[in-house]
């Protein structure tokens, strides 16, 4: 029985472009960008220089506190340490490193001798070595997710929802290398002491879901694969726990805490490569699509890779285009320049020619109700809006804006088109500053009667 | 390739909109009137489709007039207006006169949309504040119902500028159930009542065609079913509980399928403005209108109270809406745990 959470919206999934079509390597780009800023965390700080000469697989970038480091995906030369743009927005510290087309793989990569008699704690620090972090999107470090997770987590639950539309490239995962996936699995299953990892596949991928299920056979993996109903945001961390398990994580909680743990598909390949091969994380499948390209595809390159090479290899973009998008339709994050390069986090990369965006000259709620019944986190994004217009910061806090995760799955269906993610960012962050005030002013008046009382 | 020359823009996600916006929404009500309105134009004669022309263009003239007087944005293309204007003819006799429609939407459009902030702000639906504007100042024209069969049975159209003179102006059933059922069930079969072959307001007549209309809005996912099934459920209830007459069923049918409860319960109630947002409170609303409906039809002056109830029950929608939210997500589960 194929299972789902409740609310959500049900976009043309646009699939169709890409979902047939097997992963290309892309020919070895001349020079990679690589952003020393590609998870949840503090940025790494770079550990070479302009100069210093770099092998594959190789550590270029050390975390500082929460993080996962950073290694070279090419062997050549440093040319620069210095800012450039990158997919989130603005400028970040950037190693640039000029492609000697030697492919000479780092001495730091070292597989692991036996891979099935590796340690809980051994697993982890691999995990930690290799940079692997939530290549869904959400960017958020793997090996602290795990550690924090061991001895709360009872349920493991693999994310191949791959809810977004256009995105094929955790689809393809599934039926090229599915033994990566379940292999990943059987050590996810080792660290957490879970006898069996469930991966939840959405319906519009039956052949992947097929596929899986045949490598689980042949592999007699603790792995078991639960189909899910095609809805958007099903790929949401707590829709697909509240999916799969029936549970609902608490306001402001993690899935740990009821219990739960998710991995993205692309992160457990990584894991399985990293256990096998001792590689980190140094290359990315990107699907390019949408309706700005002329030949979508699903193009696995090098992390660092310009943006423009991956998009030369597609037939470059039509005359018109006037959106590019790093991440999928739904929350990734529009680009102002093509000067941005892949990261460990780009599932995706969409450019619109013909106007998808449809926006209206009066944005006009008409209190049909379509977003409350679309919030798959329960809030009424009608109120919530207007309480955002009208700077009402209490009441923005009562109405539990936190709870947001800015899917945009009201902006989507909703009629009027209102901006409605797009306040709600303003909204939180409306909030987040009333909170530092009052905390400043709370400790000011603190401070005054400590002076007064002295 | 160079891309530098692109004029790439960088706005919020999502970067997708769903197909339906506040046109193709009105569009589709109006669409799922149209049934409607061709029964009435079958039984009224062309004067049904010229009062829904009139009504339809003053509305929209009185909405283009106020919003070009403010000096607000236009915004006639949202069909909302021409939606308030249709209803109102619907809800109006066939005969009333021309200028108490343009009258009527002036109140509709003006007063209760427009001076509250126009489309999405106003707290009465303002076809129906119309219609109780209307019947507040010429009751007697409002309340002059009219069924084409004529003494002989034969159909005999309303003229285009007047009253038909051999036309039978005639109590109509909802006006007939409370005092005299025995009556009603021998002038109309429970059939005629559900066809649409009796007396009433222009649109409201054809319990069928209306049903239609409303069946194609929850195709259509236009409307939920919440409001329409409450309100007409418990319409049929009490007066299941409570009948006239001999056979419980029979009763339920006539109260169901007469009057405007069709018309009200799926194109008026359902207004998206005014009504809650979320579907228990859309339950709690429509079981609000289904009681008032029937505690007018069987307490009050007068014979019909969908109008009304409806009225009062937009009038308590925000109450609803403040008390009934959405279980926020993840506290249900938590709390069952300890």
């Amino acid at each position: 029985m194929a299972k789902a959470f409740f609310g959500g919206v049900h976009p043309n999934d646009m699939k169709a472009a890409t979902n047939e079509k097997a992963i290309e390597q892309l020919a070895p780009p001349k020079q990679v960008i690589i952003p020393m800023s590609q998870h949840f965390g503090a940025p790494c700080a770079p550990i070479v220089k302009k100069g210093d000469h770099v092998k594959v697989g190789q550590k270029i970038g050390e975390t500082k506190g929460l993080g996962a480091p950073i290694h070279a995906s090419v062997s050549g030369t440093v040319t620069a340490v210095e800012p450039r743009p990158y997919s989130m927005g603005g400028d970040v510290m950037s190693v640039v490193i000029d492609n000697d087309f030697q492919d000479e793989v780092s001495e730091e990569v070292v597989a692991p001798e036996n891979p099935d008699l590796l340690s809980v704690e051994e697993m982890i620090e691999i995990v930690k070595n290799a940079g692997i972090v939530g290549m869904g999107g959400a960017t958020f470090p793997t090996h602290v997710k795990i550690s924090g997770g061991i001895g709360q987590v009872n349920t493991v639950i693999i994310n191949g929802a791959e809810c977004e539309p256009y995105i094929t490239g955790d689809h393809r995962a599934m039926l090229e290398r599915p033994e990566q996936i379940v292999g990943g699995c059987r050590f996810l299953a080792k660290m957490f002491g879970v006898d069996k990892v469930i991966i939840g596949v959405e319906m519009n991928k039956r052949n992947g879901i097929d596929s899986l299920n045949k490598t689980i056979d042949e592999m007699k993996a603790p792995v078991v694969v639960q189909p899910l109903h095609t809805r958007y945001p099903q790929g949401g961390e707590k829709q697909l726990c509240q999916a799969i398990t029936g549970r609902q994580v608490p306001p402001g909680g993690l899935p740990s805490a009821i219990g739960c743990a998710v991995f993205n598909i692309n992160s457990v390949c990584s894991i399985y490569k990293a256990m096998t091969t001792g590689m980190p994380v140094v290359r990315k499948v990107v699907t390019v699509s949408g309706s700005g390209v002329n030949e979508p595809k699903n193009i696995e390159c090098p992390i660092g890779t310009p943006v423009s090479l991956v998009l030369d290899a597609c037939g470059g973009l039509k005359d018109g285009t006037f959106k590019l998008i790093a991440g999928g339709p739904m929350m990734g994050m529009a680009q102002y320049t093509t000067d941005i390069s892949v990261t460990k986090g780009m599932g995706s990369l969409l450019a619109f020619a013909a106007d998808e965006n449809k926006v209206s000259d009066n944005p006009t709620c008409i209190r049909c109700g379509r977003c409350v019944e679309a919030c798959p986190m329960h809030l009424e994004p009608l109120y919530l809006y207007m309480y955002v217009q009208k700077k009402r910061v209490d009441d923005l806090n009562a109405a539990n804006i936190m709870d947001c995760m800015e899917c945009g799955a009201c902006a989507y269906i909703c009629p009027g088109r209102l901006h409605l993610t797009q306040s709600f960012k303003a909204g939180k962050q409306m909030v987040k500053d009333d909170a530092m005030k009052k905390k400043a002013a709370a400790e000011a008046e603190k401070a005054a009667a400590e002076k007064k009382g002295a | 390739m160079d891309y530098k020359a692109l004029k790439l823009i960088a706005s919020s996600n999502p970067h997708i909109r769903s197909n339906d916006d506040t046109r193709s929404i009105m569009l589709d009500v109006i669409v799922a009137l149209c049934p409607a309105l061709v029964w009435s134009i079958y039984r009224f004669g062309f004067r049904a489709l010229i009062a829904a022309i009139v009504s339809v263009g003053s509305a929209m003239c009185w909405e283009w007039l106020y919003r070009k007087a403010l000096h607000k944005p236009q915004m006639l293309g949202d069909l909302s207006a021409a939606v308030t204007g249709l209803l109102l003819s619907m809800v109006c006799p066939v005969t009333l006169p021309y200028w108490m429609l343009v009258l009527g939407n002036f109140f509709a459009i003006v007063v209760v949309k427009q001076l509250y902030g126009g489309l999405g702000k106003n707290f009465m639906n303002p076809a129906l504040a119309g219609r109780a504007a209307l019947v507040a100042c010429y009751a007697s024209q409002m309340t002059t119902w009219f069924d084409p069969n004529n003494a002989q049975g034969v159909k005999a159209p309303v003229s285009l500028i007047g009253q038909s003179l051999d036309g039978l102006t005639a109590a109509t059933p909802m006006a007939q159930i409370g005092e005299d059922f025995a009556g009603l069930t021998a002038t109309y079969s429970v059939s005629d009542m559900f066809i649409g072959f009796i007396g009433g307001s222009a649109g409201e007549i054809s319990a069928m065609m209306l049903l239609f209309g409303g069946l194609y809005l929850i195709f259509r996912k236009v409307i939920s079913w919440h409001i329409p099934v409450a309100y007409i459920g418990t319409v049929a209830l009490l007066a299941l509980v409570f009948p006239h007459g001999n056979d419980p069923v029979q009763y339920m049918l006539y109260s169901v399928f007469g009057g405007g409860l069709m018309l009200g319960a799926f194109f008026m109630a359902t207004d998206y403005v005014t009504s809650p947002v979320t579907k228990t409170g859309q339950l709690i609303f429509g079981v609000g209108c289904g009681l008032i409906t029937v505690f007018i039809r069987t307490f009050g002056s007068f014979p019909e109270g969908v109008c009304y109830s409806i009225l009062l029950m937009n009038c308590t929608t925000w109450i609803i809406d403040r008390h009934i939210k959405p279980t926020r997500f993840g506290v249900v589960k938590e709390a069952a745990k300890k």
